[in-house]
């Protein structure tokens, strides 16, 4: 779940009706990466991802915590009218603009074994900011 | 919840006097063990929504709320056009009419027995279920205008289904006011490989038997009796809606600001019905709603293809089709006057009650059929709405009993091939795509439907008429 220093990682919290996504790094983009990996891991193990293929995102929105579940829905949508799994992010964000980039492969049902399609990314539990460690997470649940 | 919180109005009414920002009291149906259950967030969502601009009468919680996005699910809230009422994205919900239908077959359990492992495999293999699944209809840009504006009323003119089946879905297979221009490309594209799937999750395809019925009378209206096999599907609007609802959702939490609506929290995003956002969103969701009605009439088209190579004795007739995530014009009595209130039911289900101008003449003695789904290991209910459930909450029941636990939580305690086997070895055959899939959905991980049903029996909001229990189920 995570790397060697703790720093970047992703979890999953518990919700209810759906399932909460938390990623954190040393940066606000780098959360924004984590988080995307733990969306994928909702559906698979993101380590069955091969990241053969690279899509790119672009969103805009009036503050960080929109931007990011921007962010996230506009994956969400790359995902289901493309029939991908993504595994690995980048993420550039300036000011209300983010410019990602997305590497994955098409959904092969018997290797991937997706459990359950996500269906938005909301604004429930919705989360930016920087933990006073330094860390930045950001969070919320999604729909599935 | 705390008991203290709340006021007991009756033996099922809990109520949350005007405090705050509220311009209504909230009620929720409940008895003393379900509220005791119930979860904080459900007093405070409920309590939220009543503090919403045009509000009427009350805002409600059905004895299955629990915390939803900005409304609990099991939530319904009536707004009024002409005092500045609101409609709220978050209110109705990403899987837009998300609901579901009950067919009957006029076979029994008997019948299927010898060919129910049969009867599981192509039922399947032929509906599209799950992550990667694709529908097998493609429709060109003019084709999916036609389906949202058209609905079922569209997929039956396609081939799919009979004329006969509109007449047992809410507002006749078609919700009218759609406007496809206002349902994004984005929403169009997303819904290209999913038009006649089912989807995954607490979607599913079950057949079910009749294990006892409790209304003999309303039974034989609808056409029920006991060991009579039917057919339930559980699925909306597929990436249609979820898009409609992530797109509308965004722009009414950036506009609400600007309008100065201030929001308890940013789920409850929302719009005045008379804006130029407001039209624009309800103009989409109808195009929602009429994109359900469709995908589940078209999956009936596919299970009655797989009856009729199975078990050809078998008619699939619907009994009727009912959504739980709608916000819909309805007209009401309020204070002795018939209003026009935009009515969200997030979670609920409509359960109009005997004499409805808008059932079928056939069912307008016992009143609108009201179903109510479980999981693939419990029961499913039937239950039909009253005439008193008409001045308790707008005319409106419960839809199923949510989680007990996070899907976490369950993949730690089941493992989806013992799930599975454990059905099959009470004669309950499972069809699911991913064992960790079914593990999440393991019937252990819900609360009781059972207890959820009999209050909303005992609250008057409708009256049970059959229990349901699961024969074989597909899940994506």
């Amino acid at each position: 779940m995570s790397d060697s220093s703790g720093k970047a990682g992703w979890e999953h919290f518990p919700h209810e009706a759906d399932v909460g996504i938390r990623g954190r790094g040393m940066t606000m983009a780098s959360a924004f990466e984590q988080a995307a990996v733990a969306v994928t891991a909702i559906i698979t193990e993101p380590a069955k991802v091969e990241p053969l293929q690279e899509i790119e995102i672009s969103c805009e929105a009036v503050d960080d915590e929109l931007l990011f579940v921007d962010w996230l829905n506009s994956l969400l949508y790359e995902m289901a009218t493309r029939d991908m799994l993504f595994s690995r992010f980048e993420v550039q964000i300036e000011g209300n603009k983010l410019n990602g980039k997305a590497w994955g492969q098409k959904t092969d049902v018997e290797k991937h074994q997706p459990v359950v399609e996500v269906k938005a990314a909301t604004y429930a539990e919705l989360r930016v900011g920087r933990r006073r460690d330094g860390i930045w997470i950001a969070q919320c649940v999604v729909d599935v | 919840m705390d008991k203290k919180l709340l006021k007991r109005r009756s033996e099922y009414q809990w109520v949350i006097e005007p405090f705050g920002r509220m311009n209504v009291p909230a009620i929720i149906f409940a008895d003393e063990t379900l509220i005791e259950a119930m979860d904080k967030k459900v007093y405070e969502q409920a309590t939220n929504v009543a503090a919403l601009p045009g509000i009427v009468k009350a805002s409600y919680a059905m004895p299955d709320a629990h915390w939803g996005y900005g409304f609990p699910i099991g939530g319904v809230a009536a707004f009024d056009p002409d005092k500045g009422g609101v409609v709220s994205a978050g209110g109705v919900g990403f899987d837009i009419a998300c609901g579901v239908r009950t067919l009957t077959t006029g076979i029994t359990a008997e019948d299927i027995k010898a060919v129910r492992h049969k009867l599981a495999d192509r039922l399947a293999a032929k509906i599209p279920a799950g992550v990667g699944s694709t529908g097998k209809l493609h429709l060109n840009s003019k084709e999916m205008d036609n389906m949202l504006a058209g609905g079922a009323q569209w997929a039956v003119e396609r081939g799919y289904g009979t004329k006969e089946d509109l007449l047992r879905i809410e507002g006749r297979g078609r919700v009218s006011g759609a406007e496809p221009a206002q349902v994004s490309d984005y929403a169009k594209k997303r819904q290209q490989d999913q038009v006649g799937t089912l989807g995954s999750g607490n979607h599913y395809l079950e057949v079910q038997h009749i294990t006892e019925i409790y209304d003999k009378t309303a039974a034989r209206v609808l056409g029920l009796c006991e060991g009579q096999v039917v057919v339930s599907i559980h699925c909306g609007s597929r990436g249609l809606g979820h898009q409609i609802g992530t797109e509308f959702l965004k722009k009414m939490a950036t506009n609400a600001s600007r309008c100065g609506i201030r929001l308890g929290e940013r789920e409850l995003a929302c719009a005045l019905i008379n804006s130029p956002l407001g039209r624009q969103y309800i103009g989409a969701m109808r195009g929602g709603i009429n994109c359900a009605l469709a995908n589940r009439q078209i999956l009936t088209h596919l299970v009655r293809e797989v009856f009729g190579d199975i078990l050809p004795q078998a008619q699939l007739k619907l009994l009727y089709d009912v959504s739980h995530n709608t916000c819909r014009e309805e007209t009401h009595l309020v204070d002795g006057t018939k209003k026009k209130l935009y009515v969200h039911r997030k979670g609920a289900t409509c359960a109009f009650g005997p004499g409805h101008a808008s059932l079928p003449d056939e069912l307008k003695s016992v009143g609108q059929p009201v179903l109510i789904g479980g999981t693939m290991g419990t029961a499913s209910y039937i239950l039909v709405g009253t005439e008193q459930g008409m001045s308790l909450a707008f005319g409106s029941s419960c839809h199923g009993a949510g989680r007990s636990m996070s899907r976490h939580a369950a993949t730690k305690i089941w493992q989806g091939r013992q799930v599975v086997q454990d059905l099959a070895d009470r004669g309950i055959l499972i069809r699911s795509r991913s064992y960790r899939g079914a593990a999440e959905e393991a019937p252990g991980a819900y609360k009781d439907v059972s207890e959820v049903v009999e209050v909303a029996h005992q609250a008057k909001l409708s009256r049970k008429v059959a229990k349901l229990e699961p024969l074989v189920c597909v899940k994506g």
